[in-house]
């Protein structure tokens, strides 16, 4: 058994509303570590035995019609140790 | 005229938007999605809602409904389309029509009585509209901030494919204060505005969103 | 760990049970075992604990809320009364609605969006239960000071929950309140209603009939959401200072209850039930020990067949599960394949859990073993019955009456309405509204800020419902059996005003802790008045709710009775609202104004609370809903005058279509001048524009039902004129709308 995970990220050009107000918060609480912060999402994919190239393949087409919206959004396939 | 109006899982304006139909004169036909089945209607009405509860994204499962593999082979053969909500998200997730909706900018729902410009007339859904006229039609979403490449915007605005523009306030970001638009051929329309939910005074904040649904059939007479 | 069997428990009556931790006082703990003839097991200790907890037992309430049937005048409207998941009203041409308000206090303190969110799909669940499409929700919402910190993190968080929940199921949101006091720090109060439409013959009740008759749960499947939420949340009050107990909060989601409602609709429609019940507070005990006590008591459960999301849950968590969104039917076995079929179109899971039997007891088993044998009654009705001990609380006799300072130059009367409307209670709610769907289903003829919520029915005869929601916690405080009738009329006068004819009621009473014996006695005096009022009226209580241990500490909140009034209307075409519409109108006050402006928001916001509740006159104020009535063509808009008195929603008519008024309050013919005029808020009062033409007509129709009319100027222009003060409505706009964005962006 094995994990894969898909991180699906906003295009870098999209405005992030969600993720600047996470970053308005943390000073709240006393953080002052960020200088900016963007939100995403995480995917992770449970497959029987070591994962093949064609799995990843498929994964990454998945990504591309499902995981994500090309239109907005770029994503990341790696798998997990 | 037969006008099929589409029900998701989770769909919530597909009742007005029949309601919508049936007083503009048409024959209002309901559509399941389970079925690839569009009961020869000559339009369809994906309505607004919170299909499959906006999972994953919104309108991103719908577009894999059996119903949607026969409105997007209709689609590009002409068959009048009117995406309104989340209709219009599904309509871009599957790419009938360019761009994305994303989460409002100041990330609250919005529910308001809107003032918007309807700026192409050339769509069989606008088509009884004056250019440029203003109407007021309800919004009421928490993603529908329009988003689209830059060449994608120089694209629909050189064209006319806006269809719908907000006046006097940009409720949640979108750029060049879009609320709707229209594919190149012009029978694909997405709106985030409810139409079908300004068609009587006595529920809506006017009576202006019925010209979309007199239009489609004023269209269809004309075919 | 070893399976806690009845038949361990029968061997083993010495072994130590974690009763007191669940919840348990030692005597209901021994009124178990007798009740058992044994020591209980652990499953049947969890279902105890949680179904007599208060807030499923109501054990403190039961022997007072008793009078609402006992004062109840026999109503033919009622079709199903007090005892069901919600009352049932005929409100003709085939038509039953039913409506209900209930709370979700503490869970909402502890996780605002998830508490509100539950908290509205868990009333929702309860409509659809009795047979009817849930139709439209209301949400009355009490917060602490609004400046404050806290409620800078509860109240966003209740607003989205609620507007996150209801949209998604696709409810209009009608209409609710917004009010803040420093009683509620710590203390939010989340009610929420919904109303449900459906024919007679639909109908359904809780019932298990029919041995052989399958138990069947449907919706989502089971986890650890809530567990212990019921007994160990709403009996707790919160220790000032101290972190809340580990938070049980239930998590909702509203797009399996769309489904879950759809697939409902569709199997009452096929008729394919005989009874069925929602799971809310409690869970599974709670619904089979309902369902079963409403049959002829026999019903056997098998346990492992429950289906989990969570597999690592044993017996007890999953008997006390409070995973939301799941119904449990009673099904006659030939139609079990139709009702498994529309699920599967809908992609609701549904399992076959038990069946009906001939006995009276509800076995439950756990893969073949026995855990639970109780006789189901005793858990869901006969649980223990509390007389607490109640005593007039000393505060009442060291009340002090208001003194404020007299208002009387131009200045000082735009000074004062600038900061009236301004105040966060009397401040415009868009910024909460405007999350809330107001127009899906299409049939929302009215909706906030108009005086009540209107629905319409049937789109070919016109018929509607108007709902409206109403409260006052500091008249209560000062006269608990006089506050909550004020606040029953101010509903009746609400619906009138829109045209509506007042039918039903029902009610959320939140109090403090029923161990204090002043708290006790406010409840007693809230419940006797609003029977003693139904009964005068004439209008049926048709169930409600009781949320006690509002209380952090030992400071208990204001008596708080939220009171519904549901009426019907014959025509929603003819339904009048409130702002003004044009110039030229003759404006009216009905019912006359007195000085006592003790529990109103003027007093308040100089920091006095007053000593003397008005008096409830029901004999005026049936005069005036008839009148209401009757007038309704005549009016060319009308609005209700209460919080804020006439200064308010004299700022409410002119603002919502921007058109003026200029207003002469001649300070010498009332009691307490030009302030009383336009802040006291004595009830009874009405504010109405009239055409000049009908205004002839409109004071004669007053006279004869003797009411006081009070000619107070003119709609026109752009500015709120009052005697010699001017205030723009701009300036006005600012102030009103201006507050709440201040507050939370």
């Amino acid at each position: 058994m094995a994990t894969i995970i898909v991180d699906v990220m906003l295009k870098p050009e999209i405005l992030d509303p969600q993720g600047q107000a996470v970053a308005a918060a943390l000073p709240r609480l006393g953080f002052t570590f960020a200088t900016s912060i963007r939100q995403g999402k995480r995917f992770e994919i449970t497959v029987a035995g070591e994962p093949t190239a064609a799995q990843l393949a498929e994964v990454e087409e998945a990504a591309e019609k499902l995981l994500s919206n090309p239109v907005i959004e770029t994503f990341v396939v790696r798998v997990e140790k | 005229m037969r006008i099929g109006v589409v029900t998701f899982p989770g769909s919530l304006d597909d009742s007005s938007a029949l309601r919508a139909i049936t007083l503009a004169g048409g024959e209002a036909v309901p559509l399941f999605h389970a079925s690839d089945d569009l009961k020869e209607v000559q339009a369809v009405v994906l309505p607004g809602g919170f299909s499959y509860g906006d999972y994953l994204r919104c309108g991103a499962i719908s577009r894999f409904a059996p119903i949607m593999s026969s409105i997007i082979v209709a689609a590009e053969h002409g068959f009048p389309v009117l995406g309104i909500c989340n209709g219009f998200q599904i309509l871009t997730e599957s790419h009938l029509l360019p761009g994305a909706l994303i989460r409002n900018q100041d990330l609250h729902f919005i529910c308001t009585d809107q003032p918007v410009t309807v700026e192409n007339v050339n769509t069989p859904w606008t088509n009884g509209y004056a250019k440029g006229q203003r109407i007021v039609i309800p919004i009421k979403n928490g993603e529908g901030s329009f988003q689209a490449s830059a060449e994608t915007l120089a694209e629909l605005e050189g064209e006319g494919r806006i269809v719908l523009r907000y006046a006097d306030k940009n409720p949640n970001g979108s750029q060049n204060n879009i609320a709707g638009i229209s594919n190149a051929r012009g029978n694909v329309v997405g709106v985030m505005p409810h139409p079908e939910q300004a068609i009587e005074d006595l529920t809506g904040p006017s009576e202006d969103g019925l010209t979309f649904f007199t239009s489609i059939l004023q269209s269809l007479v004309a075919r | 760990m070893a399976l806690d069997t009845v038949a361990v428990a029968a061997t083993t009556p010495e072994n130590e049970q974690p009763w007191r931790e669940l919840g348990l006082k030692e005597d209901e703990y021994q009124s178990i075992r007798e009740i058992l003839g044994r020591r209980p097991t652990s499953s049947e200790l969890a279902m105890y604990s949680v179904m007599w907890s208060e807030h499923c037992s109501y054990k403190s309430s039961k022997i007072h809320l008793k009078q609402f049937g006992e004062k109840a005048v026999k109503s033919d409207a009622l079709l199903v009364g007090i005892g069901e998941n919600a009352g049932v009203v005929d409100i003709g041409q085939g038509y039953a609605v039913t409506f209900k308000i209930e709370s979700h206090n503490h869970p909402s303190f502890v996780e605002p969006y998830q508490g509100a969110a539950t908290g509205v799909g868990g009333i929702v669940r309860d409509i659809l239960t009795m047979g009817a499409r849930p139709i439209a929700v209301m949400d009355p919402l009490r917060f602490g000071p609004a400046d404050a910190p806290d409620t800078k993190r509860v109240l966003p968080g209740i607003v989205a929950g609620v507007g996150g929940y209801g949209n998604c199921l696709g409810l209009p949101n009608i209409g609710g309140e917004v009010v803040f006091d420093e009683t509620y720090a710590g203390n939010p109060l989340v009610n929420a209603l919904c109303v449900g439409v459906m024919k007679h013959s639909d109908i359904k009740l809780a019932t298990a009939h029919g041995t052989g008759n399958l138990v069947v749960l449907f919706g989502a499947k089971t986890g650890g959401d809530g567990i212990g939420g019921v007994s160990v949340l709403a009996s707790e009050t919160f220790a000032s200072g101290k972190a809340a107990k580990r938070p049980a909060v239930q998590v909702g989601d509203p797009f399996a209850e769309k489904v879950l409602i759809e697939c409902s609709l569709e199997i009452f429609a096929e008729d394919l039930v005989v009874g069925i019940q929602d799971l809310g507070g409690a869970g599974l005990s709670c619904a089979t020990s309902e369902l079963a006590s409403g049959g002829s008591g026999g019903m056997d459960i098998q346990l492992e067949k429950v289906p989990l999301r969570d597999p690592s849950l044993s017996p007890e968590e999953i008997l006390m599960s409070e995973s939301q969104e799941r119904m449990c039917a009673i099904v006659e076995p030939a139609k079990l394949a139709r009702f498994m079929k529309i699920c599967k179109k809908w992609d609701v899971t549904a399992t076959v859990i038990g069946e009906v039997t001939a006995g009276d007891r509800l076995h439950i088993t756990w893969n073949g073993e026995l855990i639970v044998d109780v006789p189901p009654r005793t858990v869901a009705h006969d649980g223990p019955v509390y007389n607490r001990p109640m005593a007039r609380p000393a505060y009442l006799d060291s009340l002090s009456p208001v003194s404020l300072p007299a208002i009387e130059s131009a200045e000082e009367i735009k000074a004062a309405v600038l900061k009236l409307v301004a105040a966060p209670n009397i401040a415009d709610k868009s910024w909460v509204t405007d999350q809330y769907d107001r127009y899906v289903r299409g049939d929302t003829v009215l909706s906030q800020p108009e005086d009540s919520g209107m629905i319409r029915i049937d789109d070919h005869t016109h018929l509607g419902v108007a709902i409206s929601t109403d409260a006052n916690a500091r008249w209560s405080y000062l006269d608990p059996y006089e506050g909550v009738k004020l606040a029953l009329l101010e509903s009746c006068r609400n619906i009138a005003v829109s045209g509506a004819k007042p039918l039903a009621i029902t009610n959320c009473l939140n109090f403090g802790s029923p161990e204090d014996p002043g708290v006790m006695w406010q409840f007693a005096e809230t419940v006797r008045g609003l029977a003693d009022i139904a009964l005068e009226l004439g209008l049926p209580v048709t169930g409600g709710n009781v949320s006690f241990y509002n209380q952090t500490g030992s400071v208990a909140i204001l008596p708080t009775p939220v009171i519904g009034v549901l009426g019907v209307i014959q025509d929603v075409r003819t339904r009048t609202k409130m702002g003004f519409t044009k110039a030229g109108l003759e404006l009216f006050q009905v019912g006359n104004t007195d000085d006592n402006f003790s529990g109103s928001e003027w007093a308040y916001l100089h920091g006095a609370m007053g000593d003397t509740a008005p008096r409830a006159d029901v004999d005026h104020a049936t005069r005036l809903v008839n009148f209401l009535l009757e007038g309704q063509p005549l009016f060319d808009s009308a609005h209700d005058l209460s919080n804020g008195g006439l200064a308010a929603s004299l700022t409410e008519s002119t603002l919502k279509n921007n058109v003026g008024a200029t207003i002469e309050l001649p300070a010498q013919f009332i009691p307490g001048g030009v302030s009383a005029a336009l802040f006291s808020e004595t009830p009874g009062r009405v504010l109405i524009a009239v055409e000049p033409e009908n205004s002839g007509k409109f004071q004669a129709l007053a006279e004869s039902h003797g009411l006081q009319l009070h000619a107070i100027g003119k709609t026109g222009g752009t500015d709120l004129v009052i005697n010699d003060a001017t205030i723009a409505l701009d300036e006005l706009r600012a102030a009103h709308t201006q507050t709440f964005h201040k507050l939370f962006g």
